[in-house]
């Protein structure tokens, strides 16, 4: 049954369901979309609530929303298996997938869209949400424990951001939060992992664009 | 490995339609355990202990380990007791469950409370968001006696609070947002969910959901 995925360069989203399918081992047509020149007929099918990328197409039936995307690659495709083993260690996973989906996005976002006071804010907040997730690592190697597994996964997809967030808030992941910028380094060295994200410089020159575009700069 | 024997514990707040998920859905699958209110308004150090990320009920513990968030209670619940399961078996409908079960809360929920917090412009603006979504719910809800099909499950309970606890934040802010006669499918479903034996015997009074919920929007008023 054929995958299709529709995607963006700069998703750090798509990243998530990149290295997912590469993991897994399986195959898959990725289509670029265009999301400021105009999105696909096909992407508006899929995804008409809220017309966003990424979305699996496994035989035509669409899967929305990465993390659901994440667990329905893992279902389907059962080896290796990305969550862990134990029940309450897979919803431990869960808990931490969502507090992800809820907070490092969003208040990246508001460092590189916050205008004055506003950023020192966001920084702060963003700062706070990483220590959090450091400490949700502690003293293991990855966030799947000796593996790297499906939180990694999760996780690692959003730090192709992180050098724009470090630019615009005036900060260091390394000096705020070296457990996981050592953690990162490590995931980098996959090749599941550097083969599915974006250049950092092109994503920094992306959004540059886009705060041109919100009259930020 | 030996189960322990701590037993199963659920930390809830009497009027969180996150708190009555979970329990119906223990109900449902005929697990024993033990109730434990948390006044949200005065919080006991148990809260901070057992969720410290959040420190938001509802919190599952089993054999002395905690797990919060009613969605990712739900899937747990389904994995350790697998007999009544509350998910569905495909993998493409567990999909379709979750997106529709952050749809619930993301969307539905979160402009119909706004109706309960606001007022004049910002309120008529939730109003008319939380029936755009509601008629997403209808679309999708189609003919079916559940969101689960023939029996309550995962969604149903996802969705459960739009049966009786939307009424009650209808009559408390003044507006309509679940009209039978636009949304006929939703109007049956209600009945068949508070209708459910399981959901029937254990809803909050309305009485004190009104009152709760009336203090709560003069708070929510006062603020703005």
């Amino acid at each position: 049954m054929p995958v299709k995925v529709l995607d963006f360069w700069a998703s750090p989203f798509g990243v998530r369901v990149r290295v997912a399918l590469a993991e897994k081992g399986v195959s898959y047509e990725s289509q670029e979309e265009d999301l400021f020149g105009g999105k696909s007929d096909l992407l508006l099918q899929s995804n008409p609530i809220y017309e966003k990328v990424p979305v699996l197409l496994h035989d035509d039936k669409p899967v929305l929303e990465s993390s659901n995307i994440v667990y329905y690659i893992d279902e389907t495709w059962p080896s290796p298996k990305l969550l862990p083993a134990s029940s309450y260690d897979r919803s431990r996973a869960r808990f931490w997938t969502d507090f992800i989906d809820k907070k490092v996005y969003d208040a990246g976002r508001n460092i590189w869209m916050g205008k004055g006071a506003e950023v020192e804010a966001a920084k702060d907040e963003f700062i706070d949400v990483l220590k959090k997730l450091e400490g949700a690592l502690g003293n293991r190697e990855y966030y799947g424990g000796d593996q790297f597994g499906f939180l990694d996964i999760i996780f690692v997809s959003l730090s192709c951001w992180f050098p724009t967030y470090e630019k615009y808030g005036g900060f260091k992941v390394e000096e705020e939060t070296p457990k996981i910028a050592a953690w990162l380094k490590k995931c980098y060295k996959r090749e599941t992992v550097a083969k599915s994200m974006p250049d950092s410089q092109k994503v920094i020159e992306f959004v540059g664009m886009m705060r041109k575009m919100h009259g930020i700069e | 490995m030996e189960k322990g024997n701590k037993g199963v514990q659920l930390v809830g707040f009497w009027v969180s339609p996150f708190v009555h998920r979970v329990k119906w859905g223990m109900k449902l699958k005929g697990i024993e355990f033990e109730y434990i209110e948390e006044d949200m308004f005065n919080r006991s150090p148990l809260l901070s202990q057992i969720n410290p990320v959040t420190g938001k009920v509802p919190v599952l513990v089993h054999d002395g380990n905690p797990l919060p968030e009613s969605s990712i209670i739900l899937e747990y619940l389904d994995e350790v007791w697998s007999h009544a399961p509350l998910f569905p078996i495909d993998a493409y409908q567990r999909a379709q469950a979750r997106f529709w079960s952050k749809f619930a809360d993301q969307k539905v929920l979160e402009s119909a409370w706004l109706t309960v917090c606001s007022k004049d412009e910002i309120q008529e603006k939730a109003v008319k968001d939380a029936i755009g979504h509601l008629e997403r719910v209808e679309e999708k809800l189609g003919g079916r006696r559940f969101f689960g099909g023939d029996t309550i499950g995962y969604l149903d309970l996802m969705m459960g609070f739009i049966a009786y606890m939307l009424p009650v934040w209808e009559e408390v802010a003044a507006v309509t947002i679940l009209d039978a006669l636009k949304f006929p499918n939703l109007a049956a479903w209600k009945s068949n969910f508070v209708d459910h034996p399981t959901i029937n015997g254990d809803l909050p009074s309305k009485d004190e959901m009104l009152t709760f919920f009336q203090w709560q929007r003069e708070v929510h008023l006062q603020r703005i």
